[in-house]
């Protein structure tokens, strides 16, 4: 068991330091998800126009993995399309549990969350971002705006 | 049955953690540090050899059938009751009911006894800090009786509040159902004081003791409550069996929980007769060999000396409770006075599974989320803990352990 492979830098960093936190007042859509077991909240914000993610933010509070996971989510899904978020976080969800391959080249800094596929305890962590990015591209609920 | 452990004057924890084969593993490379008995405590040999040896060599259904392994299962089972009785100093063994677990137990009050009882507007009183099984049975109760469920507050520490609590007790209080120590702060209730008050307006009380008797003696007479309920598998015996002791008299009033065999006399399609207590609340075949494994966990306690556990526990809940307040960062979650031996915190700016997994990645075993408890969690505002709880098999070397851990996962993930 070699928790370096968790704990790499980059997730370290990026929990010190999440990308695009906060809330996103341009937001079209959002979605919330909750790990009720690990007490895990996530809000995820995206402003999507033609089908195009132009921005996206998160909330909330979580571990480790989670917060690092949703913050390099936050990078790597920025300026693209809804196809395209699907395919990564398809790739994505492979890399956290398939043992047999190595992470997609494509994935990027993504992939430095592949140690966590020997964690399985830890897995639904660094998905959760993903699920409610899911939810807030389809259907979400949309943004009032009282 | 099974041997009797060798006891000496001195509290021989090495020798002691002998008995438990589990506590020789290691995990993932170290030996394991086991610090999550409030979870699920750890089995001793004399256990698991009782439960082997029942399903080995007597194992047959009970009150069932005149050949000798339902007599001798019989007997056995039977005997286990005893043994529960006079560990909590029950009247009569047609007190003990054997369920399945503490969270059985207060359904089974809640149905039996509350549905029976209650009307609209009624009151049930809990705490804030009790476990979620000392909560839903009552919310699904309220639901179905129109009762209203109300909550004394707790302060800080975690200490329930006895003036609060004095004043909750209301002409239309029927049931006061109160942990007797906390499952996710440690705090212990002064219950002979409270359950005194509700006692003398004839309200109905219920204790989750699933927290205590590892820890303390208990002694239902001397508590004076109607209800006590606790677990097999948190007292070094086997998951799946619990009890829950009632007052004949109150016993005695109450409609079956759940129908089938054993817990009749006669069945006829024009009506049935129940069966005498405590096998009226025991329908269906039971968990018999778990009953055997409790008994023995009974004896294994007793044998050991639950006082001495309780002074040995005490000592590495002081030693704990210091060690870690020292580390800079570190919040203690549940500061009360009397506390049973656990310590739940918080480490700024480091979530509880991170803290969890490095802990692991040592050997180390505690619990980290919110403990069944998220009522608590709300009012300390944390999302969870990190739990470290002691049990009778616990040393100070294990302490020390914890602590460099903890350390060590601080440098690693701020």
């Amino acid at each position: 068991m070699d928790l370096s492979e968790l704990y790499r830098d980059v997730i370290v960093d990026h929990n010190r330091r999440p990308r695009n936190f906060g809330r996103l007042e341009s937001a079209t859509q959002l979605a919330d998800g909750n790990n009720p077991l690990c007490g895990d909240k996530l809000r995820v914000y995206v402003d999507v126009e033609h089908d195009v993610i132009r921005d996206v933010r998160f909330d909330g509070s979580g571990c480790a993995i989670s917060t690092a996971s949703a913050s390099l989510m936050s990078e790597a899904v920025k300026g693209r399309s809804r196809a395209e978020v699907a395919e990564l976080f398809a790739q994505v969800h492979r890399m956290l549990t398939r043992h047999d391959e190595a992470p997609d080249p494509g994935l990027g800094k993504l992939a430095a969350l592949a140690g966590v596929r020997e964690f399985p305890a830890r897995v639904k962590c660094a998905s959760l971002c993903w699920h409610t990015l899911n939810a807030a591209l389809t259907g979400g609920h949309e943004v009032s705006t009282e | 049955m099974a041997a009797v452990p060798r006891v000496t004057d001195a509290y021989d924890v090495m020798r002691i953690r002998e008995d438990f084969p589990i506590l020789a593993r290691r995990v993932n490379g170290r030996p394991l540090v086991y610090l999550d008995s409030a979870a699920s405590a750890q089995q001793p040999a004399t256990v698991i050899d009782a439960v082997a040896g029942y399903s080995r060599e007597h194992h047959a259904n009970v009150h069932r059938g005149i050949h000798t392994l339902s007599q001798e299962a019989t007997a056995l089972y039977e005997a286990a009751r005893e043994r529960v009785r006079r560990f909590v100093n029950a009247r009569s063994a047609s007190e003990i009911v054997f369920v399945r677990g503490t969270t059985e137990a207060i359904n089974l009050v809640a149905q039996a006894h509350g549905r029976a009882q209650l009307e609209q507007g009624d009151e049930i009183l809990i705490s804030w800090l009790e476990h979620h099984s000392n909560i839903v049975p009552w919310q699904l109760l309220c639901e179905q009786t129109g009762a209203i469920l109300r909550v004394v507050p707790i302060d800080r520490r975690g200490v329930v509040d006895n003036d609060a609590y004095a004043g909750m007790l209301g002409p239309r209080t029927r049931i006061v159902a109160l942990a007797q120590v906390s499952n996710a702060l440690g705090t212990v209730l002064p219950l002979r004081e409270l359950l005194e008050l509700a006692r003398r307006r004839g309200i109905t009380t219920v204790v989750d003791g699933a927290q205590a008797v590892p820890h303390q003696r208990v002694d239902v007479q001397q508590l004076g409550c109607d209800f006590y309920a606790f677990s097999g598998h948190k007292m070094y015996g086997p998951t799946g069996i619990g009890v829950l002791y009632g007052r004949e008299s109150i016993l005695e009033s109450m409609p079956p929980w759940q129908g089938g065999g054993e817990m009749i006399l006669s069945v006829s399609f024009s009506g049935t007769t129940y069966n005498h207590l405590p096998h009226r609340f025991e329908a269906g075949t039971p968990n018999i060999a778990g009953a055997v494994g409790l008994g023995a966990a009974i004896d294994y306690i007793e044998a050991v000396g639950i006082d001495r556990i309780g002074r040995h526990e005490q000592e590495l809940l002081a030693s704990a409770t210091a060690q870690l307040a020292s580390i800079p960062g570190l919040t203690l979650i549940g500061t009360a006075p009397q506390k049973s031996s656990l310590v739940s915190f918080a480490v700024d700016g480091i979530h509880p599974h991170d803290l969890g997994t490095v802990l692991d990645s040592e050997g180390i075993a505690v619990r980290t989320g919110h403990h069944c408890a998220m009522p608590v969690m709300e009012f300390f505002g944390v999302p969870a803990t990190t739990r470290a709880s002691f049990g009778l098999y616990n040393s100070r070397a294990e302490i020390d352990e914890l602590y460099g851990a903890v350390l060590r996962a601080i440098r690693m993930l701020r």
